[in-house]
C-alpha cells in the first residue's frame, strides 16, 4: 500500500530525514519508536504532503500513485489519514463540522451513525458542538482525532503519538477503537486497512497489535523487527541499546 | 422639551461635525417622488425582490407579525397581524399617541451633531414599533428601509418600544438597489426596554459602494429588560459611521451585541458599541468579528463604561486579515467608576493560520474551500436569546450573506 523509497526530506533548510526506506503492505500495521526530534512527525508530515516538509530527494508511492509531489487533499482523497498530535484549534468550526468535513457530508446535522461512534468514543452530542479543539484537554483532542477518522474511513491511518498526555482509562478505549479501524478484529486474510503508528512512550502497543515495529534514530530507521521485541527493548533499555541489539543480532543472523 | 426647544437646539447643531467618523456633506440629498402605497410585498417591483431578500425581508409576510416598508421617503406598506404589536410610520404615530412626543430625542441627543440635527429637520418617515404591556410578540416583526434611486438622502427617526413585561423580535433591513450610485442614509433609532421587557433586534445592512450611511441609535433598559442586537454587513459601503450605545440604567438590565462584519472593496467603517452600566447589576457583552479585505479600512470600537454596583461587562473582538492593503483598527475601551464591578475585553486581530488550512486539507477539503471553512468559523457568532425559530431564520440570513462573499 505505502511505498517510501530513498527519502530525504529537508524542514526550513534542515535535513530531518536521510535515505528513509518502508514499506507497509495492505493489511499490516506498523509501528515507529524513536527519541523526541529523530524526525517521526516529520515523516508523518511529509506522507500527508504538508508544504513545510520538502522532499529533496526519494519517492513516496501509495496505491501504486506516486504521490510525492500531490497536495494533501489529494493523498487524502487516495485514501491517507492522520491523527495528529497537536491539532490547530478552529474558531466557530465544530467538532461536528469536522466530522462531516471528513466524511465528505454538505449538510449541518450530524449523521445519526457517527452520533452513535461519538457514544462509543463518549463523545456527545454537547461535545459535537464545541468548536474544534478549543479547551480540549490531552484524551479529548485524542477521541475527537479518533472520531473523526472513524467518519473519514481512509485505508492507510497515521497516528501521531496517540498515547500521549491521555489517562489509562483513555488508552484502552483508544487501542480498542484503533484496533477497529486498522481491520485488527478481522482474520489477517481480510485485512484491508494498514497504519503506521508514531509513540514514543509505547504505551499504546498493550492495546493494539501491530505486525512490525522500527525504531527511528537521525532521519533513518535504525533496526526492525517483531514488534513485542522491539517494544521490550525500547522499553528496557531505550532506544538507543535497542538499536544496537537489532544491529548485533543482525550481525549474529548474519554469521 | 418642547417641540421649538427641540428644533432651536437642532438648528444649533446644523453643522456641528461628528466626534468621529469623515466629516461627509450632507447638502444636495434629496427627498426624491413620492412612492405609492402597496396591498402586499409581493406588489413591491420585481426589479427590487433580492434587495430585500437580502436584507432579510419575506415578501410573503410568513411567519411575521407585522411587516413595514419605507421605499425612499414614503412608507408604501405597513401592516400588523398580532395582537398588541403597534407598527407604523413614526409621523403617523406621533398623530395617533400624544405622549410619544416624549419618546423623542430623549435617548439620543438631537444635537449629538449635525446628522441627528438633519434628522430632525428634514426628517422623513421611519418606523415605530411597539409592544403593549405583558405582549410576547415572539412572531418577529420585518422592517426595512429602502434607497431605489440616485441621490436620495434618507433621513428617519424611528422609535422601539417594548412596554413593561412585554416582549418583541425585530428583523431590519436596510437596503439600496443596485442602480443607485449615489445615496445618503441618517438613521435615528430610539429603544426604550421597559421592566422585565425584551427586545431582541437582527440587521441586515445591504449596502452598496457608493452609501454615506451614519446611524445614529442609543437604547435605555429598566429593570431586568433584555436588549439583544445581532449586526450584519457583508456589503460594500462608501461610509458608515456609527456607534449605537445601550444605557443599561435599571437593576439587572441586560444588553448584548453582537457585529459581524465583512469589509470589501474600498469600504470605510467605523463602528462601535458602548454600553453604559448604570444599573446594580447590570450585564452588557459586546462581540464582535470584523474581516477586512481589499483595501478596506475598519475602525472596530467598543466601549463599556461601569457604573452600578455589581456591574459586568465584557468585550470580545476579533479581525482577521485578508489583504495586506485592507486595514484593521480595533479599540475596545472599559472605564470603572467604582470598585465593586467586573469589566474584561479581549482582542486579537490575526490572519488564517496555515495550519488550519494544512489541518482541514488533510480531512479532505482542498486549499480553497478549508479558508472558507475558516472564514465562516471566524464569523460564525452564537446567536444567543432568539426564539429557536428565528435564530434558525437568522443562521440561514446569515448564511446567504456569506454565501455571497466566500
Amino acid at each position: 500500500m505505502l511505498e517510501i523509497k530513498d527519502l530525504t526530506v529537508e524542514v526550513e533548510g534542515k535535513e530531518i530525514i536521510r535515505n528513509l526506506n518502508l514499506n507497509i503492505e495492505e493489511g499490516e500495521v506498523h509501528v515507529l519508536f524513536g527519541p523526541n526530534g529523530c524526525g517521526k512527525t516529520t515523516l508523518l508530515m511529509t506522507l500527508l504532503g504538508f508544504p513545510n516538509y520538502k522532499v529533496t530527494g526519494g519517492c513516496i508511492m501509495f496505491k501504486g500513485v506516486d504521490i510525492t509531489n500531490l497536495p494533501t487533499n489529494e493523498r487524502v482523497k487516495l485514501g491517507m489519514g492522520m491523527s495528529f498530535q497537536h491539532p490547530p484549534e478552529i474558531r466557530g468550526v465544530k467538532l461536528g463540522d469536522m466530522v462531516n468535513i471528513a466524511q465528505g457530508r454538505k449538510e449541518e446535522t450530524i449523521d445519526e451513525d457517527v452520533i452513535a461512534l461519538a457514544k462509543r468514543l463518549n463523545i456527545s452530542v454537547e461535545f459535537l458542538n464545541r468548536d474544534v479543539n478549543l479547551g480540549f484537554s490531552g484524551g479529548e483532542v485524542k477521541r475527537s482525532e479518533i472520531l473523526q477518522l472513524l467518519a473519514q474511513s481512509p485505508d492507510f491511518i497515521m497516528f501521531d503519538e496517540p498515547d500521549s498526555g491521555v489517562d489509562v482509562e483513555n488508552i484502552e478505549l483508544i487501542g480498542k477503537i484503533m484496533s477497529e479501524l486498522l481491520d485488527r478484529n478481522k482474520m489477517p486474510s481480510k485485512r484491508e486497512k494498514a497504519g503506521l503508528i508514531i509513540t514514543h512512550s509505547g504505551s499504546i502497543m498493550r492495546h493494539i497489535k501491530a505486525d512490525r515495529a522500527h525504531v527511528m534514530l537521525e532521519g533513518r530507521i535504525a533496526c526492525s523487527g517483531m514488534p513485542d521485541e522491539i517494544t521490550r527493548n525500547v522499553m528496557e533499555t531505550g532506544f538507543e541499546r535497542c538499536v544496537e541489539l537489532c544491529v548485533r543480532s543482525k550481525e549474529v543472523d548474519a554469521e | 422639551m418642547t417641540k421649538k426647544e427641540t428644533i432651536e437646539r437642532a438648528e444649533r447643531a446644523k453643522t456641528k461635525k461628528a466626534a468621529l467618523g469623515e466629516d461627509i456633506t450632507i447638502e444636495g440629498y434629496i427627498a426624491g417622488e413620492e412612492h405609492e402605497t402597496l396591498n402586499s410585498l409581493d406588489e413591491f417591483p420585481e426589479e427590487y425582490r433580492q434587495d430585500l431578500l437580502d436584507a432579510g425581508i419575506e415578501p410573503s409576510e410568513k411567519g411575521r407579525s407585522g411587516s413595514f416598508l419605507q421605499r425612499d421617503c414614503s412608507v408604501v406598506f405597513s401592516t400588523v397581524k398580532y395582537p398588541g404589536l403597534e407598527l407604523m410610520s413614526t409621523t403617523d404615530a406621533l398623530k395617533k399617541h400624544d405622549w410619544l412626543k416624549d419618546y423623542l430625542w430623549k435617548a439620543v441627543p438631537v444635537d449629538q451633531d449635525k446628522y441627528t440635527a438633519d434628522v430632525e429637520l428634514g426628517q422623513t418617515q421611519g418606523y415605530f414599533i411597539r409592544s403593549e404591556p405583558g405582549k410576547k410578540v415572539t412572531m418577529p416583526v420585518q422592517s426595512c428601509l429602502f434607497i431605489s434611486s440616485d441621490k436620495i438622502g434618507q433621513k428617519v427617526h424611528n422609535i422601539v418600544i417594548a412596554e413593561e413585561n412585554s416582549e418583541l423580535h425585530i428583523i431590519t433591513g436596510c437596503s439600496v438597489s443596485h442602480a443607485v450610485n449615489s445615496a445618503l442614509h441618517l438613521g435615528v433609532s430610539e429603544f426604550y426596554v421597559k421592566k422585565g421587557a425584551k427586545i431582541t433586534f437582527t440587521m441586515i445592512h445591504n449596502w452598496g459602494p457608493g452609501m454615506e450611511v451614519r446611524p445614529r441609535s442609543a437604547v435605555v433598559i429598566e429593570d431586568d429588560g433584555a436588549f439583544i442586537s445581532n449586526y450584519i454587513l457583508m456589503t460594500p459601503v462608501k461610509s458608515l459611521q456609527m456607534y449605537p450605545t445601550a444605557y443599561c440604567v435599571g437593576k439587572n438590565a441586560r444588553a448584548s451585541f453582537q457585529t459581524v462584519i465583512y469589509a470589501i472593496g474600498d469600504t470605510k467603517i467605523d463602528s462601535g458599541t458602548r454600553t453604559v452600566l448604570r444599573g446594580e447589576g447590570s450585564r452588557s457583552e459586546i462581540i464582535s468579528r470584523v474581516i477586512a479585505t481589499d483595501n478596506a479600512k475598519v475602525i472596530a470600537r467598543s466601549d463599556v463604561i461601569g457604573e452600578g454596583t455589581n456591574a459586568r461587562g465584557h468585550i470580545e473582538c476579533r479581525g482577521l486579515m485578508l489583504s495586506d492593503t485592507a486595514e484593521i483598527d480595533s479599540i475596545p475601551e472599559l472605564k470603572a467608576t467604582r470598585k465593586d464591578l467586573d469589566l474584561s475585553h479581549e482582542a486579537a486581530v490575526g490572519k488564517v493560520a496555515e495550519e488550519e488550512i494544512q489541518y482541514l486539507m488533510a480531512r479532505g477539503l482542498s486549499e480553497e474551500e478549508a479558508t472558507s471553512v475558516i472564514i465562516r468559523g471566524f464569523l460564525n457568532v452564537d446567536i444567543t436569546g432568539l426564539p429557536e425559530g428565528l435564530a434558525r431564520e437568522t443562521k440561514k440570513m446569515f448564511d446567504l450573506s456569506l454565501e455571497k462573499v466566500v
